[in-house]
């Protein structure tokens, strides 16, 4: 792999990071009022894959949308304007934070209602295939929607008509404060039961951009043979509440060792160290590229505070097309 | 002293009183068991009746009400929790094809007792998919009996009664009424079903309304009392089935009839029960009867947009003006200041849910 190639993967991480981070930290601002599902901590696997994307790639999400969103490509100062409920956001002030889209991206469409986007994304590759396309759809999604019943339906259809679908779950252990101990049998091994279908899978550590860009690269060499959809889990570690801008590892659900466990394997300050040691990365170029990312952001919030909110009327617009 | 208890609190301890008096009684939803507990009002009860009939649950709405569903025909009452009614939209299949049919379909020989607890978002960008209020779906479909309770002593009463009825019943919870204190007798009591309550007298106009909105309706009283209009109120609780008799005394007393319910327009609780009074007693009527509800629009997440969407108590209050043939007026005439973003209950209410 080359080291651009790597760099730029590094970099894309960074500004997610940043970003969400800003956004935490300008939440008690009490502007941004809508739910936020924050992907601090999960970087890696949205740049990981989206790395071997085209523009033409279609890619859908869920709640936890915006490292998804921002590695396709999705415009950054319509997001932040999004989530200040603004007229000028990607969904014009109708979605939030939760219903996210930028099409000139390929980025579909990111929806809260957990699994629903499965099907969803399964038949935009239905989509595809009829019309003898050529690109593919990612679906991110989390641990808890393999547990509901699209997710096997939508396996079953991809694998029937040999669909080009990447189906990407993003493995964090919880759904909500709920582990996946009270909702999965202790050996249930989602990468089995797609390859029980026909369905090309495997599975990785979720905070190695590497691995995670070299098992998507396989995979979707998978279904580029006309092989159809692949199953890719990836495993890591949300690192704030669920949804909002705090720590809450305090309140009992998981520990404080566990979180500090895997924030020793953050997956930008463990890449970080191997491009510095291989030589690709230097801390002055580190520095460039937060001052870049800084200004960005910047840019964008400013955009996104400045923009004017939808007028009233708009309530009323968008209901039929 | 009255004892007060806030709505979660009430719905806490009807739900540990029922279990402690049947066995059979058990709870399972999303997050029953953690640290929040539903909003506190599953909290403490796995420490109390055991792991086995209080538990969390597999992200699966429509296979666990089937579940569900299943474990009632053996004799076991469950009650099934959902955050938000537009995470249990899954589980319409099993809801509607068997636990509102089950009993008639097989020609009585079998009962599915199943509390079905369902929450109803607003505020804070909850937007289209986290703010819904299907009443009226659930109304729809002959074999449920829809609850909506707005006091502590109600939301106790009539989990009570919902609880120990052997049939499927729809029971929902408004966000915003979580916080709300009341009086709720230490004892068990049961709330009937099929009953509604009046709020509060007065001869001039008869108010229905819901759930939430019950508090704007109060408010809106108030405000009309002030102008020497004595609205009536009448507090619904239960969607299905209908209390007709304390509808149509009212109205028939006032001549003038406003339903306010917090969701869509079309097709709703309001339209039922206009056309209700219009069949029945059609000669009482002085004026129209009027609806106040949301528009015919998926809710928005913008809080510029938001506050356009949901009525309050300014809209009942013109309502119920120009039913009389008064002219409209502002909420400044009316002297209503807003302390609170539209967006949220209370200064204390920050964040996503
Ligand atoms: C159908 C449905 N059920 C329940 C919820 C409530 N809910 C929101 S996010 C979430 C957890 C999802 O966990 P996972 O899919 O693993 O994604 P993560 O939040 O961990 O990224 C749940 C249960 C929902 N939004 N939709």
């Amino acid at each position: 792999m080359n080291s651009a190639l790597k760099k730029k993967m590094y970099f894309d991480m960074l500004r997610i990071r940043i970003i969400e981070e800003k956004i935490a930290q300008r939440y008690s601002e009490w502007e941004m009022r809508c739910p936020v599902h924050l992907s601090i901590g999960q970087e890696a696997i949205a740049c990981g894959v989206c790395a071997n994307l085209n523009q033409q790639d279609y890619v859908m999400s869920t709640h936890r949308a915006h490292a998804h969103y921002l590695a396709k490509g999705g415009s950054l100062k319509k997001m932040m304007a999004e989530i200040y409920g603004k007229a000028t956001g990607c969904s014009m002030g109708k979605g939030g934070s939760m219903h996210i889209v930028d099409l000139d991206a390929g980025f579909l469409g990111s929806t809260p209602i957990v699994g629903g986007v499965i099907p969803i994304a399964t038949g935009v590759g239905f989509g595809i295939t009829l019309k003898e396309e050529k690109q593919i759809c990612v679906v991110f999604i989390g641990d808890a929607s393999t547990e509901e019943g699209v997710f096997s339906e939508s396996l079953n259809f991809a694998a029937l008509k040999k669909l080009p679908v990447l189906f990407v779950c993003e493995n964090n252990f919880f759904s909500v404060y709920s582990p996946l101990s009270v909702r999965q049998p202790k050996d249930r091994d989602n990468v089995a039961i797609a390859k029980a279908y026909g369905i090309y899978a495997d599975k990785g550590d979720g905070n190695d951009i590497l691995d995670i860009y070299k098992i998507t690269r396989k995979a979707i060499l998978q279904i580029q043979k006309g092989n159809g959809p692949a199953y890719l889990e990836f495993d890591t570690y949300r690192w704030r509440e669920h949804c909002g801008p705090n720590f809450d590892n305090h309140i009992g659900y998981r520990t404080e060792d566990e979180y500090l466990s895997w924030r020793k394997r953050c997956p930008i300050e463990n890449f970080e160290n191997q491009l510095k040691e291989e030589g690709i990365l230097t801390t002055v170029e580190i520095d460039k590229m937060n001052t870049e990312i800084e200004s960005e952001i910047e840019q964008a919030f400013i955009f996104a505070k400045n923009s004017k909110f939808p007028d009233a009327t708009e309530l009323y617009s968008h209901l039929y097309a | 002293m009255i004892r007060e208890l806030n709505y979660t609190q009430a719905i806490l301890e009807g739900t540990d009183q029922c279990m402690t008096e049947n066995p059979a009684v058990y709870i399972m939803g999303l997050g029953v068991t953690d640290p929040k507990g539903i909003f506190g009002t599953t909290l403490g009860l796995k420490e109390k009746h055991g792991e086995k009939r209080v538990l969390d649950m597999p992200v699966a709405e429509n296979g666990m009400t089937g579940i569900a569903i299943g474990s009632a025909l053996t004799g076991m009452r469950p009650i099934l929790t959902h955050q938000r009614i537009d995470f249990m939209l899954l589980s319409f299949d099993q809801i509607i094809n068997n636990a509102a049919k089950w009993h008639y379909m097989f020609g009585g020989k079998m009962k599915i007792p199943l509390v079905i607890r369902l929450l109803v978002g607003r505020g804070w960008g909850q937007g289209p998919q986290h703010s819904q209020s299907l009443q009226a779906i659930f109304a729809h479909i002959p074999g449920l009996k829809v609850v909506m309770p707005t006091t502590p002593y109600d939301a106790k009463g009539l989990l009570v009664s919902a609880i120990r009825d052997d049939n499927p019943v729809i029971y929902i919870e408004h966000r915003w009424l979580h916080g709300i204190f009341g009086p709720v007798p230490e004892e068990t009591y049961e709330v009937p079903i099929g009953k509604a309550k009046l709020v509060r007298e007065g001869n001039d106009i008869t108010i229905v309304s819901l759930s939430y909105m019950t508090l704007e309706a109060i408010k809106a009283a108030e405000l009309l009392e002030k102008e020497g209009i004595h609205a009536e109120i009448i507090d619904l609780r239960s969607v299905k089935p209908i209390d007709e008799n304390t509808i149509m005394t009212s109205v028939a007393k006032t001549g003038r009839l406003i339903v306010v319910d917090g969701t869509w327009k079309s097709l709703g609780v309001p339209s039922e029960i206009i056309t209700l009074v219009t069949e029945k007693i059609f000669d009482s009527l002085k004026s129209a009867p009027k609806r106040i509800t949301f528009p015919d629009f998926p809710t928005p997440t913008s809080p510029a947009l938001a506050q356009h969407y949901y009525p309050r108590a300014i809209h009942i209050i013109n309502a119920a003006r120009k039913t009389m043939g008064l002219e409209e007026k502002t909420e400044e005439q009316m002297g209503i200041t807003q302390n609170n973003p539209l967006d949220v209950p209370d200064q204390s209410f920050k964040g996503p849910f």
